[in-house]
């Protein structure tokens, strides 16, 4: 094995950090050294597909009631541009398909199937096969297979992979970033994929790196990691064009945007995409995901989930099979304690909570998060002391309680003008606000007025133009 | 599925993320002020025993009964436990002389808290400095109060003594600041421009006694040491940035030194650059050391209610405000400056901000 030096090398390079940002405590020693297991569905029970797992258009149920499916079989599809096909993680009879409750707090179309007896034997997923040779495959083929299996955005954003990878001559891509930073407090779903299953990330980013035409691919680690940073340095010694990225700890290391300032040193422009700076950031566990899509054919149905916590009696990492409800996997982790005050879907900086347990999990759920009451705030908002340490602390360099107090005041106008739109809402101004005002809540509310406000400008617009042309 | 029976339906809270918080709260940092106004709060005690006592415990007591009846009176939730008030009284009653009579120092204090603070919406609403709203106001009702300066109860046994063998009468013992020493030759200079030659300036020789306490002024102005104490803790304790307090008192200092320069050297007989002895203006540690320059770079211009919120906007706020102290204190009427530099900058801090607003990462989004 490689012994790491902490020189910066062709292979190796310690680039820092971003500007700004929070040292939230990790927590993460709750499941870090717990290794993944098989989250078991037991027949007779029921898993939830939801028809809308991704950003993009959603899919239609291409299953009947009460018909037979099989593992990996396509339930819902979509023939929109911008979308992901949903599969059935088992073998089993579609119970209905009727709207369900989904982690957004909407209930969406879900095809509800029924876990029969007989199930396939598992699938391998921490070593690749034999005669896995990447020269095999070319771009087309490679898009094709992560559009089929429905690969999606894994670290939460859920973005239709095969959109991202999709090779254009106009808007080449340089680098492939992949991004195993897993900044969030409390999360090690993707530290333990790293550290677990390499090969598999790194088969994907050199698969990745063809289906877009990228000239390298660079994994970044955060430095709280070693152990991964470790596994997947022996695992890419022999591949050349792939570099590994150590970043210093710290929130929101893993943002696209922060990373890939970290990283390259490039800013995206606001509003843009990485694209427009040549890079393309896809979550580790995605690119695990894109191997086995290449490899094997092998949809989606399955991923790992933090179970994490001081409200959930036995924390750990498993593997789970989309689509399962959240109140079967957690009494996997024998359950909820009695201080439980919010159980999250992801992280607790980003994570939705989720008022009930009947929600599945979804493509993009990285982390179930149970909080106890003294881990999370329950305090009520105060007055803005002005302490300028959203400031301070904004990522981005905004002003967030200047634009929490526009849009208190419902001026969008000024909200607007102090860069709203450029807010990633990743949390850091309200961790640190000792006022506990919500800013982010604020900001957010800011952005529905301002989608509101556009939707309701549109037809203005064209009324007024259909006007002037008479 | 026997689940629901097995457990009772546990009432799950849903709130907008992020669900961490730091530990920090407004309170703490209240409290984190007035822990490091302690030792400041000690050397006024030491220094002027009762007095300053007396002038404490009236401000704290009536700032913290304004803010009750206002809450009272407007149908508000209680926020005398926020810490705010304690603070304001607490900055202002330092900065008051210790022969002020208690109702003075307590009628200041409403000042401060009601005009100051409670009128303009309570805590973080206020455009200017409560404590330095309060001490304007006693400077504008009571100028002669303000304005008699007594030494510390150490000093005035010695003078006492002194006095009295030269048999003089005794009404009180007061003492010029050593700001007002500094201040008089350049008034004498201005005036009549005759510069009394090969006289050392008086006041260089208090240095010491400036830095430790031991000078006439205000109850908490003996010291500057003590209050570099409770600087230094608020910026450990990362209540405060370094912004503000670099930039007071290195802008501070910049032109406390720049006089003095034109002072100390001059084109001698034989045309070469000569060094002697400053006349006119005092030692530029003086003016460090002296007043309230300490209190102000700590503690009152870093009031974040009242300072700018972005980092260049409180650079500059500081350099601001460094530099309009010095400016009284050598061109203007006052001998001290720390009040009006800090009220007038307060009313620069919206202009401040929006100047010095920050460019957001990738630029500033496009307007459509």
């Amino acid at each position: 094995m490689a012994v790491l030096t902490t020189e910066n090398s062709e292979k190796v390079s310690r680039r820092y950090t971003f500007r700004r940002g929070i040292h939230p405590s990790e927590h993460k020693n709750l499941t870090e050294s717990v290794p993944i297991t098989r989250a078991v569905l037991k027949a007779g029970s029921v898993v939830v597909v939801p028809m809308l797992q991704h950003i993009g258009a959603m899919c239609k149920p291409t299953v009947e009631v009460k018909q037979e499916v099989t593992t990996g079989q396509i339930v819902g599809n979509s023939e929109a541009f911008v979308s992901a096909p949903v599969h059935s993680p088992v073998n089993g009879v579609v119970k209905e398909i009727s709207p369900q409750p989904h982690p957004s707090g909407r209930k969406v179309i879900s095809a509800v199937i029924t876990v029969g007896e007989e199930q396939p034997t598992e699938q391998e997923w921490r070593k690749l096969p034999g005669s896995y040779d990447p020269d095999k495959y070319d771009h087309e083929t490679i898009i094709k297979s992560i559009r089929e299996a429905g690969v999606v955005g894994m670290g939460g954003a859920a973005f239709p992979t095969a959109m991202k990878l999709t090779w254009n001559p106009k808007r080449p891509v340089h680098s492939v970033l992949v991004n195993g930073c897993e900044c969030e407090p409390y999360l090690t779903s993707d530290h333990r994929l790293m550290t677990e299953s390499p090969a598999t990330i790194v088969a994907g980013v050199q698969l990745a790196i063809k289906a877009c035409g990228a000239k390298r691919g660079i994994i970044a680690i955060e430095d709280n990691k070693p152990d991964a940073i470790e596994k997947i340095h022996a695992a890419i010694e022999d591949i050349d064009n792939i570099q590994l990225a150590i970043c210093q700890t710290k929130y929101p290391q893993g943002s696209e945007r922060q990373l890939i300032k970290a990283v390259l040193g490039r800013v995206v422009p606001t509003g843009g995409l990485p694209r427009e700076v040549r890079v393309v950031v896809i979550n580790v566990a995605t690119a695990a995901a894109i191997t086995w899509a290449c490899l094997e054919g092998r949809p989606v149905t399955e991923r790992i989930v933090t179970v994490t916590g001081q409200g959930i009696k036995e924390p750990g990492n498993f593997l789970v099979s989309v689509g399962m409800l959240l109140s079967d996997l957690i009494e996997q982790c024998g359950g909820l304690t009695d201080t439980v005050e919010k159980v999250l879907l992801g992280g607790p900086m980003m994570g939705l909570a989720t008022p009930h347990l009947n929600v599945p999990i979804l493509k993009g759920t990285s982390g179930i998060t149970a909080l106890s009451r003294n881990e999370t705030n329950l305090a009520e908002e105060t007055a803005c002391i002005r302490c300028s340490r959203c400031v301070d602390h904004c990522p981005l360099g905004l002003v967030p309680t200047q634009i929490a107090h526009a849009i208190k005041a419902r001026s969008l106008d000024v909200a607007l003008k102090y860069d709203l739109l450029a807010c990633i809402e990743c949390g850091s101004c309200a961790y640190v606000c000792p006022a506990r005002i919500p800013l982010l809540q604020y900001l957010r509310a800011g952005k529905a007025m301002a989608r509101i406000a556009k939707e309701q400008e549109k037809p203005r617009q064209t009324e007024a133009g259909s006007k002037s042309r008479e | 599925m026997g689940k629901e029976e097995k457990k009772p339906d546990k009432i799950l809270m849903v709130s907008s993320s992020p669900h961490l918080v730091s530990s920090s709260t407004s309170r703490r940092i209240m409290f984190e002020v007035i822990i490091g106004c302690l030792p400041a709060v000690g050397a006024a005690l030491y220094f002027f025993r009762g007095q300053a006592a007396l002038i404490l415990i009236a401000c704290v007591a009536s700032a913290l009964i304004t803010e009750w009846l206002f809450n009272v009176v407007r149908k508000k939730t209680r926020t005398i436990g926020d810490g705010s008030a304690i603070v304001t009284a607490v900055i202002l009653g330092l900065s008051l002389p210790p022969t002020i009579p208690t109702w003075a120092a307590a009628i200041g204090t409403v000042a401060a808290i009601s005009v100051g603070k409670m009128v303009f919406g309570g805590l973080g609403c206020n455009i200017f400095n409560p404590a330095m709203m309060g001490r304007a106001f006693l400077m504008a009702c009571f100028g002669t109060m303000m304005t008699t300066w007594i030494p510390p109860v150490q000093e005035q046994a010695a003078i006492l003594q002194v006095r009295c063998d030269a048999g003089q009468e005794i009404a009180a013992v007061t003492e010029a600041t050593p700001l007002a020493l500094a201040k008089q030759p350049i008034k004498d200079a201005a005036n009549n421009n005759k510069i009394k030659k090969a006289t050392p300036l008086l006041v260089n020789q208090k240095l010491k006694a400036m830095f430790l306490g031991g000078t006439s002024g205000s109850a908490g102005e003996t010291s500057a040491l003590f209050w570099l104490i409770g600087g230094i803790f608020l910026l450990y304790r990362r209540t405060i940035t370094w912004h503000i307090p670099v930039a007071v008192l290195g802008s501070a200092i910049l032109f406390a030194t720049i006089p003095w320069l034109f002072d100390t050297f001059y084109i001698g007989p034989s045309g070469a650059l000569e060094f002697g002895e400053a006349q006119i203006y005092a030692n530029p540690l003086v003016h460090l050391f002296g007043g309230g320059l300490m209190m102000c770079a700590f503690f009152i211009a870093t009031d974040p209610v009242t300072c700018p919120l972005t980092r260049w906007g409180r650079i500059l706020f500081g350099i601001g405000v460094g530099s309009l102290i010095m400016l009284i204190r050598l061109k203007g009427g006052y001998p001290e400056g720390v009040m009006y530099a800090i009220l007038l900058m307060n009313a620069m801090t919206p202009l401040l901000e929006r100047w010095t607003r920050p460019k957001p990462m990738g630029g500033h989004s496009s307007r459509e």
